[in-house]
């Protein structure tokens, strides 16, 4: 049972979690880093990161990857693509149990489960995921070449993607719940000029209909409550994330709107437990600020142990 | 051209080909190096030394090679990254579009290639 009993185990394999990782291996602290995913967290869905100190220009993968072999380079471990059976944040050795690979215990945990594409929770949405529903426009904007599609949403990833598809699509609708944008004006201006963009302001897709792939959507007027049918190739859903804090509901305090509330040191209501990027309460989610998070939970975790030996 | 990753890669049609008839049990991932595909070959990477019964492979969803996958009837409907095939004594037995978890990997192999 020693070899399943860590320092640290950090739940979360993105930015915040992997330089968490790497801080504390390298402070000779035994870690293993659980992932749902793969390593890189929402890292891997930029195409390009340009605004990362240091480093003029690079992939999201390839900067993922280079903190995933940091952190394994000085002796963290890391676990992808593991489902949570179980978790103990309260008791003082807390533990964690995974499927296929069975339970392992720490004596702290830092929480860094970032966050994931918010869906529209609307009829027919899982059925045609892949089918002509899309959460990534740079994964999937090529198979709609020539063709009419929606993206849903009124943010800077929405109009920006928007525009960004108009090289593949005929025509772009872009179906947005408020009768305003929350994107930055940069974004507004350059859809708004783009022949190519149409806007339905005050909506939302209330269904989804089809066969094999998708071929139509119902949206619905907000304020008139009237639905319309619309004939559509695809639609690229890019209405943000929602903190993956599910499995800590209970268990950690969190907002209303269900982002862990932590300290200026990453502390969480729970002694031994830390918070880091974007699952935690915070207004800007940026790589650069996961890894701020993800060094002071690793630091302060670090400090948490000394003082307990 | 092939794909960054542990597995083995699939460069022409013809590899294709030999693969699925030479082996029982083989999986194929076409994709790219983006979200939705690397979540795909890390599973099947970990997974290659569990179930001993199959043959992982991937392939590059960019070269006309791949037109044996992307061209399948099986694929006709997908529109997200990677299409997965699941070949049984050289037929397609199962192929899936866009991103899959572990969970439901594992059901297909479990499903299509009882050990």
């Amino acid at each position: 049972m020693e070899n399943r009993h860590f320092d640290v185990i950090i739940l979360g394999g993105g930015a915040a979690g992997l330089t968490a990782g790497i801080y504390l291996s390298r402070a000779k602290m035994k870690t293993l880093i659980v992932n749902e995913g793969t390593a890189g967290g929402q890292m891997v869905l930029t195409h390009e990161i340009a605004n990362y100190p240091g480093v003029e220009s690079t992939g999201g993968y390839m900067l993922g990857s280079t903190m995933k072999n940091q952190a394994t380079s000085f002796g963290a471990k890391i676990f992808n693509n593991s489902k949570i059976l179980s978790l103990d944040l309260t008791s003082d050795v807390k533990s964690i149990e995974l499927a296929r690979k069975g339970k392992f215990t720490s004596d702290a945990f830092i929480l860094a489960t970032g966050g994931r594409s918010r869906p529209l929770n609307v009829p027919g949405e899982d059925e045609f995921k892949g089918r002509g529903i899309s959460y990534c426009a740079t994964c999937d904007g090529d198979f709609f070449q020539d063709k009419e599609i929606i993206v849903v949403g009124g943010g800077n990833s929405a109009l920006e993607e928007a525009v960004s598809l108009t090289k593949y699509a005929n025509k772009v609708t872009v179906v947005h719940q408020f009768d305003h944008f929350q994107a930055l004006e940069h974004y507004i201006e350059e859809a708004e000029a783009n022949e190519k963009i149409e806007f339905i302001m005050e909506s939302e897709i209330a269904q989804f209909y089809g066969d094999d792939k998708l071929t139509k959507v119902k949206i619905e007027n907000m304020r008139t409550h009237e639905f319309t049918e619309m004939d559509i190739d695809g639609v690229f859903i890019l209405i943000g994330y929602i903190p993956n804090t599910e499995l800590f509901e209970e268990i950690v305090e969190l907002t209303d709107r269900k982002e862990i509330i932590a300290t200026r040191d990453m502390e969480t209501n729970i002694s031994g437990v830390f918070a880091a990027g974007d699952c935690t309460a915070k207004k800007y989610r940026q790589v650069t600020t996961a890894v701020a998070d993800g060094t002071i939970a690793g630091l302060a975790a670090v400090e948490y142990l000394s003082n307990k030996k | 051209m092939t794909l960054q990753t542990n597995l083995p890669h699939v460069e022409t049609a013809e590899d294709l080909e030999k693969l699925i008839n030479e082996n029982e049990n083989v999986m194929v991932c076409c994709g790219r190096m983006g979200p939705m595909c690397l979540p795909v070959y890390d599973i099947m990477d970990e997974l290659s030394s569990e179930y001993e019964n199959v043959k992982f492979a991937d392939m590059l969803f960019d070269t006309p090679e791949a037109a044996i996958i992307r061209n399948h009837p099986a694929c006709a409907s997908f529109a997200g990254l990677p299409f997965t095939m699941y070949y049984k004594n050289g037929k397609v037995v199962k192929a899936t579009t866009s991103i899959q978890s572990m969970e439901q990997v594992t059901e297909i192999l479990d499903d299509k290639f009882a050990k």
